[in-house]
């Protein structure tokens, strides 16, 4: 099945910049008049996980497919790798300096959160090596 | 999405074509063709913008001349909080009040005793949990709009209640025709607008649920006659009967403090209410109960019908609420809420930003769209008649534009015929 294909920089260096990928598809999902269920949970669930992108990893690039019935997302980035990938998972577990949890994040809720927004979500990580995270979100039958 | 008329007009004598509109619109619902601008009808939420831009004065609003008011035997003014601000050293309402008395009206009723009334139900609606969370004022129909086409999942966290100008409307009708034995037909109920998408909401309604006024006066078209009627007033009967929740509703914040609560939010000017609601639509926003939107800066002081700066405005307001009493207006104990509430539901209607009804057919066009999009220069000048070039990509698609209105690309496309005859000469 036919997609459009978008890539996305995540620049690691400039915090501001953080959630502009994730705006930037939700405005073209709803040009294609995506169900607006969907649209939110990819919002937020890319939003997540760009944050997460810049605090943990200095940034990477997302790739996103959008087809008709789902939207493929792949973050990636060349950070420190997740040690213990069970524990990230736990609620309220956030190893985000304080600069970052001034302004409201590193509650520990971003990879909590984009598990429960999205359908699919898989994580590819090595230590040193980088991060890969593969996010699913199906529009669902009404 | 229904036909609906819009308050925002253009005399296209004065429209020289420029692109000062184009690039103001929050809604990109600005195209210019043939030098001439026109709107998109259902993009445009009437917030005014660019009336207040145009340097041309092309575009004005369309409000009721105040000679509309002799067709009625009885004539109602219900003036907004934020006339009581566009004059100095005033420190009583009934001046205003009485002047409008001078200039024909028969009956006043301010639109603030209605904004406490409202704000009494909505405090009331919240203690018993009746509103999803978290809840956004239906007070700014510019706001309602914009959220009705470009915000399907926060369709329903707008607070279904309506908004005071409305209820003032009702009450003040019904007042007169308890009074005066009269029908419907015979009372013109009349707003005193700072707004023009007012004047679109009383003929247009949002909800569908036609409105109880007949028409919206500018307050910059009725302030000469009623600053002069006012400096002429000999007696000043009282008829103010607003306390400083209802006046306050007429700066931005207003509302928000009526709620008596503190999880509050007031966001003001068109830019700022969008981020809000990007915010909203993505969980960004927690831990705020009540939403206060006001497309203009400083609330409805700041609407374009008004004749003083926002600020000053908002300060006299400020002054004006000090020694009232903090509310006069109070629901009855037999009051039923289902009075205060729309009849209908505010339905998403996205049309105006979609590609294409048919999602296969769209993410066609979205290719198309990124495709062309890498071609044209990214400098979103507006010379082609679109806001930007992603929206000229989009204008391209849908076949209302060529690649050749770029001025950018018509240059390079010249250049190159000429390169290519200059060798024959």
């Amino acid at each position: 099945m036919s997609a459009i294909h978008l890539r996305y920089e995540v620049p690691g260096d400039d915090f501001t910049r953080a959630g502009e990928a994730s705006g930037a598809v939700k405005k073209r999902l709803k040009a294609l008049g995506y169900n607006s269920d969907a649209i939110r949970r990819v919002a937020i669930a890319m939003y997540e996980a760009e944050i997460n992108m810049v605090i943990h990893a200095d940034g990477g690039y997302c790739d996103v497919d959008i087809y008709p019935d789902k939207v493929e997302i792949l973050l990636a980035d060349k950070g420190p790798g997740i040690p213990d990938v069970e524990k990230a998972m736990q609620a309220g577990f956030s190893t985000a300096p304080d600069n970052v949890r001034n302004l409201g994040f590193g509650a520990g809720m971003g990879l909590p959160n984009i598990k429960k927004y999205t359908d699919d979500m898989r994580i590819e990580t090595e230590i040193g090596v980088g991060t890969n995270l593969y996010l699913t979100v199906r529009v669902n039958a009404e | 999405m229904q036909k609906y008329f819009h308050s925002v007009e253009l005399e296209a004598d004065k429209c020289c074509g420029c692109t000062n509109c184009l690039k103001r619109c929050p809604t990109e619902a600005i195209r210019v063709h043939d030098g001439k601008a026109t709107i998109l009808s259902d993009r445009c939420i009437d917030c005014g913008e660019c009336i207040r831009i145009c340097p041309h004065r092309a575009k004005r609003a369309h409000s009721t001349p105040i000679e509309e008011i002799e067709n009625y035997i009885i004539k109602v003014a219900i003036p907004a909080p934020a006339l009581f601000g566009q004059f100095s050293n005033l420190d009583d309402i009934d001046f205003v009040l009485n002047g409008l008395l001078a200039l024909g009206f028969d009956v006043i009723f301010e639109v603030s005793r209605a904004a406490e009334l409202v704000s009494e139900a909505t405090r009331k609606l919240i203690r018993e949990g009746k509103l999803k969370t978290p809840i956004i004022s239906s007070a700014c129909p510019a706001v309602v709009r914009l959220i009705k086409i470009r915000f399907p999942d926060l369709c329903e966290n707008v607070m279904p209640v309506l908004a005071p100008m409305e209820i003032a409307a009702r009450l003040a009708r019904e007042e007169v025709k308890k009074h005066t034995g009269l029908e419907d037909k015979d009372i013109g109920v009349f707003f005193i607008t700072p707004c023009a998408a007012k004047v679109t909401e009383i003929s247009s309604p949002t909800t569908g649920e036609k409105s109880a006024c007949n028409g919206a006066i500018a307050i910059s078209k009725i302030y000469p006659q009623l600053t002069q009627a006012m400096d002429k007033l000999k007696v000043i009967e009282p008829i103010a009967n607003s306390g400083l929740i209802g006046v306050g509703w007429a700066t931005s914040g207003g509302e928000s403090a009526a709620m008596l609560g503190d999880k509050y939010l007031a966001a003001d000017g068109i830019e700022n209410v969008i981020r809000v609601l990007e915010g909203l639509e993505d969980d960004k926003i927690r831990d705020v109960h009540f939403v206060e939107l006001n497309a203009c800066s400083g609330g409805c002081v700041g609407g374009i019908l008004n004749v003083e700066n926002p600020y000053v405005a908002q300060a006299r307001i400020h002054n004006l609420r000090k020694y009232l009493p903090v509310s006069l207006n109070h629901l009855d104990s037999d009051f039923d809420i289902n009075e205060f509430m729309w009849k209908g539901e505010l339905e998403f209607s996205g049309e105006g930003f979609r590609l294409d009804e048919d999602i296969f057919k769209a993410m066609d066009k979205m290719e198309q769209m990124e495709k062309i999009c890498e071609t044209l220069p990214g400098l979103d000048c507006g010379s082609c008649g679109a806001p930007t070039c992603r929206a000229m990509a989009e204008d391209i698609v849908k076949g209302i534009a060529k690649e050749t209105d770029c001025i950018h690309k018509l240059k390079k496309h010249i250049q190159n015929v000429y390169e290519q005859l200059k060798g024959t000469f």
